[in-house]
């Protein structure tokens, strides 16, 4: 037979897209189950992570079962209940913003983080012990220099000292940017308070190193060196997210809701 | 409206320069650059067929492979996106085939002075890359139009400042060893670091 | 016996893909600022293009002229789609250091101008080896590169400290241009030219 006949051309294209077709088709149907099971464990270690109970070697599932996850509906502050309208377990903040069902426009002159658009809810997750919160986390996410960064912050259980911040996902320039993933940057953030007495926004990277014989010393943590704009990035989304337009009104009502337990509590 | 699209032109075409930035389709890069004309011959080639092929995988990816995208066949739980770069890469190399024969048949003049350089471009990984980072970013259609042209003109600027600049190195007293290619690497990083002058720019 | 020899040897070093050929760069140059990304790269195509070479070369007198592209690229991105969906499965994060460019595997030339340069006139086992040789040749230069790198520019090696950085207590003070893509074109520049140095008859008049 002819190579270059029409006929053969057919066959060998058929033969090679069918080939091609059933290697592809097996190995992405039978890795889905793997590659689910990853994204969820990945989470649920960044979530780990920034609460300070992820160390090498730990069993992410069982640790995880401390953590409860909680929807919450961000305009409003409050905790969510209906399991139908999101899923904890499945939910994705990332494909949530773009979702123009799950979330809504920031308006511009609020827009500090410079996101574009926000979740209308999201899942935030507690870790409490002996039925006191001892631990709350909650997803942020802003732009840097060039790539959004994602990441968690932790709170101690006043709702305004900081735990732990960590990012599982940037692209910032390794090196510079890049260190907001250093360790020891991160443990700069422990004890740092975010509100100060008026309830306004006060926490923020500085340029340079925070001096700390001065008071205001607990609501400013050392600048990148040589990432003014990775720095001022984290600086907004802080800002942005416990402002008025992000966490405020649950940290609020979560804290009038936790002073309350804690009087009842105290009173049987 | 209009600024969102031009800033997004100007960020595909100098911050995030496809060749300088993310060195994409480097191959052709460094070893179609000997000469300004030829330069500009590939440049050319390579913004057309990134502006056609970005909107189409655009389109492709939006409407069929994206998780949920067949809801409209009825189908609103298909996950296809494994299958996009046998999609993408069949999209480019078949545009490259409808390009190259449409500008035979009817531009011969332009097909003459292109003809050469469009084999190439299927295997040039900057017209791939500019289809990933599509999806990547999830862009609109009008976006990924924008895009396709700012990353395909932006490629086709760095290739001809770098055949410009070896063009002056003809005159330079090379080590014989580092001539050719070795100096072309050295050119291309210091443009390269040039370029990332840009970086933090916010529009 | 030769035959194999040089399929398997010559792409190391007499007609590296990387500095001699101009093949495959990109990815080079992406890749290379941490010793374990540019390790997992390098053996991703060494099996892709070792195994595109020899589906290519099984079915070459088969081929019509017509088609030739489009076949070896389909052959080429289905084994892509392969590693792409493995590394998700087993090395989740280093899949996600890598991002898009496991998929510009398809375009890495090296891939494609070895099925069509080699495999489309050798049998199949030689075009397997020479598929391995190639993909040796490029590990070679990432290896160095991220080695070089990742050693001066965080002062580790895999992840393992090396030289203490001074910013953590030691007293290394990294070369931070190192950890920026534009190092990597002059390592591979200065690469050519020591390797050029060494076997002078490779010198190009250009």
């Amino acid at each position: 037979m002819q190579v270059n006949s029409i006929k053969n051309t057919m066959i060998v294209t058929l033969a090679v897209s069918i080939v091609c077709s059933l290697m592809v088709s097996y190995a992405a149907v039978s890795l889905k189950p793997l590659q689910d099971k990853n994204k969820v464990l990945d989470k649920k270690e960044n979530v780990l992570r920034v609460a300070g109970l992820y160390h090498e070697g730990v069993d992410v599932e069982k640790e995880f079962k401390k953590v409860t996850p909680v929807v919450i509906d961000v305009d409003t502050g409050e905790i969510v209940t209906d399991k139908n309208i999101i899923d904890p377990e499945k939910f994705d903040p990332k494909a949530a913003v773009k979702d123009p069902k799950l979330s809504e426009p920031i308006p511009p002159e609020k827009d500090i983080a410079d996101i574009k658009r926000r979740s209308k809810y999201t899942v935030v997750y507690m870790i409490k012990q002996d039925g006191q919160l001892k631990t709350l986390i909650l997803p942020i996410h802003g732009l840097g220099l060039w790539s959004t960064l994602w990441g968690f912050i932790a709170l101690e259980g006043d709702l305004n000292t900081v735990k732990g911040l960590g990012y599982y996902e940037q692209a910032e320039t390794p090196g510079l940017g890049g260190e907001v993933d250093n360790p020891k940057w991160k443990a700069l953030w422990k004890g740092k308070q975010i509100y100060d007495e008026n309830g306004n926004v006060k926490l923020h990277v500085i340029k340079g190193t925070v001096d700390n014989s001065k008071p205001d010393a607990k609501y400013m943590v050392d600048g990148l060196s040589g990432a003014t704009m990775t720095s001022r990035g984290v600086s907004h989304m802080i800002a942005y997210w416990f402002g008025d337009h992000g966490y405020k009104k649950f940290l609020q009502k979560l804290k009038a809701s936790l002073q309350q337990e804690n009087q009842q509590g105290g009173a049987s | 409206m209009f600024e969102v699209y031009l800033s997004l032109f100007l960020k595909s075409v100098f911050i995030e320069n496809m060749a300088l930035a993310f060195f994409l389709g480097m191959c052709t890069f460094l070893a179609v650059s000997k000469k300004v004309e030829t330069a500009i011959g590939l440049g050319i080639a390579v913004t057309i067929v990134q502006f056609i092929t970005v909107p189409v995988n655009n389109i492709l990816f939006q409407h069929v492979l994206k998780e949920g995208a067949l809801a409209w066949a009825g189908l609103p739980n298909v996950d296809l996106t494994f299958l996009g770069y046998i999609t993408y890469i069949g999209v480019i190399a078949a545009m490259v085939q409808i390009l190259e024969m449409t500008l035979d048949k009817f531009f011969p003049a332009l097909y003459h002075a292109l003809g050469i350089y469009l084999p190439l471009i299927t295997v040039n990984c900057a017209i791939l890359g500019g289809s990933l980072f599509m999806v990547e970013r999830d862009y609109t259609f009008a976006q990924s139009l924008v895009y396709g042209f700012g990353s395909g003109f932006g490629w086709a600027l760095a290739i001809i400042t770098l055949a410009g600049v070896r063009f002056k190195l003809k005159y330079s007293n090379i080590p014989v060893a580092l001539r050719g290619l070795g100096i072309t690497f050295i050119t291309a990083g210091l443009m390269a670091m040039a370029f990332m002058a840009f970086s933090g720019i916010q529009l | 016996m030769k035959e194999v020899k040089k399929a398997l040897f010559d792409p190391i070093f007499n007609n590296n893909p990387i500095a001699i050929q101009i093949l495959g760069i990109c990815s080079a140059l992406a890749v290379t600022s941490r010793m374990d990304t540019a390790l997992v790269m390098s053996v991703a195509v060494s099996l892709v293009t070792a195994f595109s070479s020899m589906f290519v070369s099984v079915i070459r007198n088969r081929i019509p002229s017509s088609i030739r592209i489009i076949v070896q690229m389909t052959i080429i991105a289905s084994l892509v789609i392969v590693v792409d969906q493995i590394l998700r499965a087993y090395y989740f994060d280093l899949s996600k250091k890598l991002s898009v460019f496991v998929g510009l595997i398809i375009t890495n030339c090296i891939v494609m101008g070895r099925a069509e340069g080699y495999a489309m006139n050798h049998p199949p086992h030689l075009s397997f080896l020479d598929g391995i040789g190639n993909g040796i040749g490029y590990s070679v230069i990432l290896m160095g590169v991220s080695f070089v790198r990742e050693l001066f520019g965080s002062g580790k090696i895999f992840g393992h400290v090396i030289f203490p950085l001074a910013k953590d207590g030691g007293w290394y003070v990294p070369n931070g241009l190192l950890l920026l893509p534009p190092s990597a074109f002059f390592l591979i520049g200065i690469f050519i030219w020591i390797l050029k140095t060494w076997k002078s008859h490779l010198i190009d008049e250009a």
